[in-house]
């Protein structure tokens, strides 16, 4: 561990099969309060199965994942409370096309944290203004531009005042000049003290930002450390290639 | 008399016409009825039915898409006619409306159902995912989420099947429903003269041309504008 802090995310002998297919190999990722973790790793390696197993997206085959106390995979654990507490932000953003971005950020906060509609409105508009789009509040995701619905997305899912937040790919399906916003709001949150997962292609971020990187490939984690020793000098041949690959564009 | 005059004596003889014009308006007032609880009665049987497959009962869903696929696979007549001359012999007598009625809610069931669930599976996987993330629960996420996407997917097909389907009615004659056809043909047999079709023709037309129209523009309205 880097940072002396209690962990909120305790992923311990995670395993996941698709079919024949197995894509996590027994993976351990402890997470400190207030730590920024980036995952990489070449596609298929598992990173963003990894990320959906913290919050039960994904069913893992074995292991266990305790998030802030919460036994995440315990039959009697009330996972749509738990959920609460774990915010994702998706590749895609799968904002509610139906629904105006202000609808998006306070679906849950009614529905779930049982708000009534003017304070969720109200924490909806904050949540918003956070990501620097309060005006764009009656907007639908249509008329968005792709940095704007992602950050719509992020403002949904720290509406709910999530302990963690998970990040799949954030920025991979924006247009390059798009990409500073999201990273910016990104920048934000981790600066306020959200504990952070994220997977992502984005090296200069994480060089800028991460506590930790954690290079992931074929369904284990083969090496991790603070990201100035894992882009200069990585231990392992594996990740060595990876970065030199990628340091190559 | 010439050729023209025989044609129109035929079938537009305003005798006729004028003597069961009153008897055809009755059968439109039962044609809309029936129209109307079938309509109603059909669609919401098959979206609850398609809310039930979502759940991923297995049994359940085998089970249901066996009836569905029998009832979309039967001509409607012959559901009609085993419903009235089939119940009767296990004590229960349905009237001709009756029997029509729920022959077309059955049908008209078992197609929207198919639609709705379309639908359903139509919705990108991401807007479950990003609304369970959330904490939705998945009945929630179903009627919140997934269910305002799907019915605005299913509402120009749903209004093509539903106005087919409503145009059944008019099997209703066969066993004895006093809807339109049914007062014309048997106006037909009382007056040895053809014209009260004519005038049941023209009824239908007064009746489906603005559904017709309506669906077409609701088609129009919500077709992949998103």
């Amino acid at each position: 561990m880097i940072v002396e802090a209690p962990l909120i995310v305790e992923a311990r002998g995670i395993h996941k099969h698709f079919g024949a297919l197995h894509v996590l190999k027994g993976v351990d990722l402890l997470v400190a309060e207030r730590e920024l973790v980036f995952v990489i790793g070449p596609s298929g390696s598992g990173k963003s199965t990894l990320l959906r197993c913290l919050n039960r997206l994904e069913e893992p085959s074995a292991g266990s994942v305790m998030v802030d106390g919460i036994d995440m995979l315990d039959r009697r654990t009330d996972i749509n409370r738990a959920r609460q507490r774990i915010g994702m932000v998706f590749q895609s953003f799968n904002l509610y096309p139906h629904m105006t971005a202000l609808g998006n950020v306070t679906l849950a906060l009614r529905k779930v944290a049982q708000k009534p509609r003017d304070e969720a409105e109200a924490l909806g508009l904050a949540a918003l203004d956070r990501v620097g789009l309060r005006d764009r509040a009656g907007h639908t995701p249509g008329q968005l531009s792709g940095g704007q619905a992602q950050r719509v997305a992020i403002a949904r899912a720290i509406a709910l005042e999530p302990r963690v937040m998970l990040f799949d790919e954030p920025t991979s399906s924006l247009d390059p000049e798009l990409v500073g916003s999201v990273l910016a709001v990104m920048r934000e949150l981790r600066e306020s003290g959200m504990t952070m997962v994220v997977v992502s292609h984005e090296m200069g971020f994480a060089r800028a930002a991460a506590d930790r990187v954690v290079f992931m490939d074929d369904g284990l984690i083969v090496e991790q450390g603070p990201p100035a020793a894992i882009f200069a000098a990585p231990q392992q041949a594996r990740t060595q290639a990876f970065i030199s690959q990628i340091q190559r564009h | 008399m010439t050729g023209w005059e025989r044609f129109l004596d035929t079938f537009f003889n305003a005798r006729v016409m004028a003597k069961y014009w009153p008897d055809i308006l009755y059968g439109m007032v039962v044609t809309v009825e029936l129209a109307v609880l079938v309509v109603i009665s059909g669609i919401a049987a098959g979206l609850a039915l398609a809310l039930l497959r979502a759940l991923g009962i297995r049994v359940f869903n085998w089970l249901l898409i066996f009836v569905v696929d029998v009832l979309r696979a039967l001509p409607p007549l012959v559901i009609i006619v085993l419903i009235y001359f089939g119940l009767p012999s296990v004590d229960i007598v349905p009237s001709g409306f009756v029997s029509t009625w729920l022959a077309l809610a059955l049908v008209l069931m078992a197609f929207s159902e198919e639609i709705f669930w379309a639908g359903i599976t139509a919705v990108p996987r991401g807007q479950w995912e990003a609304a369970r993330s959330t904490g939705l629960s998945f009945i929630q996420t179903l009627l919140g989420v997934v269910m305002p996407q799907a019915l605005r997917l299913t509402i120009p097909p749903l209004t093509s099947r539903t106005i087919a389907i409503t145009k059944g009615t008019a099997l209703g004659s066969v066993v004895a429903v006093s809807e339109i056809l049914g007062q014309a043909s048997s106006a037909v047999s009382n007056s040895y003269n053809p014209s009260p079709l004519m005038l049941g023709a023209a009824a239908y037309l007064v009746l489906f041309i603005p559904v017709v129209v309506a669906g077409r523009w609701v088609e129009t309205r919500f077709a992949w504008k998103r």
